[in-house]
């Protein structure tokens, strides 16, 4: 498949570049909302609305953007997008605001999104940013739904909140705590690396390679621990 | 003597009980990212727990003198983002000029603080979540930075540990490490309900 094929681009968010699983962005929203069936789906598509919008406006504006004040604009687009969702999801869905509560605010400093603004957005043509927008958007609702399912399933014994019988009675309730979150989403990332047999490219460490704030730290504690193991 | 022992109760559950990484989710790119070496744990955490105390410093009376006054609240996200990043730069600029040698140890992590959602985070839950007061604030600041230089000090000696032991090749890298931060965690919650006891 020609990789910068429009296909390509919707597709590879969903597993070879899942956000979650293989570039390991956004991490803190996956573990957080990941309890419950419902509040995953809702902050996958919230996030997936904002990053959308946030694509395409940063891809139009990208001839106009000065590059050494990059970072300032995209999180002022981005914060902008998500005071919308937010007040949107306030007035149409009130229950899903109280689920996500905190974190529907922190969609703003979700790495994806600011990831994807400037490893993608930043130098692509509209079009080919908003179907990167929906594959990485779809691709982190997917992760969060394969978490959430987990997590709810054995966890709580219930699946969107519809009991299911003889399961419920052997709930591992650690599994909706803290603990429960980190473990599960260790054994899924082994999971995918496992399916994919290697072909996606497996951070062997977490890096800075694919973080926002790279282009901030040069010499961060990230190239410098490289340096120092070279 | 009331008010001093509800911000130490303030102060111990946002340390230990309420743990802004481990219990919360909140910071876990510089968790998993920075916590491989002591010394840099420490570095980050205590700029996360200084750039946190200043941020709620300034946003608190933004809220509540700027926005609740012209009724601007639906603003929230995008002031306190705004701030937060000019806190950042203003706050390495100032250790560069007066504090050299802070600056030189603390200077790497400071930039990649305005990304961090637990300081967004902290400065959204003084105002929606707890409704503290100013003074509850800067201390409920307080705890979750300290909370967090806990939590990264804590995880560089555990990781040490990992890489001295022999991982089934799937589980290498990051799955080892979060499983181990699960562990972590799990120690954490064992000072659920300590706070609410203690002080009864």
């Amino acid at each position: 498949m020609n990789k910068n094929s429009n296909l390509s681009i919707l597709l590879k968010g969903l597993l070879l570049e899942n956000p979650v699983f293989v570039l390991i962005l956004g991490t803190c929203p996956t573990l957080a909302t990941s309890t419950t069936v419902i509040g995953a789906i809702g902050m996958g598509l919230a996030a997936t609305a904002v990053l959308i919008c946030s694509n395409v406006v940063i891809s139009l504006l990208r001839n106009v953007i000065p590059s050494s004040a990059r970072i300032p604009c995209y999180i002022v687009i981005i914060a902008g997008f998500v005071t919308i969702v937010q007040m949107f999801i306030h007035a149409y869905l009130p229950a899903l605001y109280d689920m996500l509560g905190v974190y529907l605010a922190l969609i703003t400093v979700n790495c994806i999104i600011l990831g994807r603004a400037e490893m993608f957005a930043g130098k692509n043509t509209v079009g080919k940013s908003a179907l990167d927008g929906v594959g990485m958007g779809l691709g982190f609702t997917l992760a969060l739904l394969m978490m959430a399912t987990v997590r709810e399933v054995f966890g709580a014994g219930s699946f969107a909140g519809i009991e299911i019988p003889f399961i419920s009675n052997y709930k591992i309730e650690i599994l909706t705590k803290a603990p429960g979150g980190f473990m599960v989403y260790g054994m899924m990332i082994a999971l995918v690396y496992k399916l994919t047999h290697g072909k996606a490219p497996k951070k062997s460490e977490f890096s800075c390679a694919d973080c926002p704030s790279a282009a901030f730290c040069g010499k961060t504690s990230c190239t410098a621990e490289k340096g120092e193991e070279k | 003597m009331d008010a001093f022992k509800s911000l130490i109760i303030i102060l111990m559950s946002s340390v230990l009980v309420n743990n802004y990484v481990l219990s919360r989710f909140l910071g876990i790119c510089p968790f998993l990212g920075v916590s491989k070496k002591l010394n840099q744990a420490v570095g980050m955490g205590i700029a996360v727990t200084l750039v946190m105390v200043v941020a709620t410093a300034v946003t608190w009376p933004i809220q509540h003198y700027i926005l609740n006054v012209f009724d601007l609240g639906y603003m929230q996200t995008i002031v306190f983002i705004l701030v937060i990043a000019s806190l950042v730069q203003l706050t390495e600029m100032m250790l560069k000029r007066y504090i050299p040698a802070l600056h030189k140890s603390l200077g790497v992590y400071l930039p990649l603080i305005t990304t961090n959602c637990a300081v967004l985070g902290v400065t959204i839950d003084n105002i929606t979540e707890h409704n503290f007061n100013f003074v509850e604030s800067l201390v409920n600041s307080l705890g979750c930075g300290l909370g967090f230089l806990l939590a990264m000090v804590l995880f560089s000696g555990v990781r040490s540990r990992i890489n001295d032991s022999e991982i089934p090749e799937s589980f290498k890298g990051l799955p080892a490490t979060l499983i181990a931060a699960s562990f972590v965690s799990l120690a954490f919650f064992g000072f659920a309900g300590v706070v609410d006891k203690l002080f009864a």
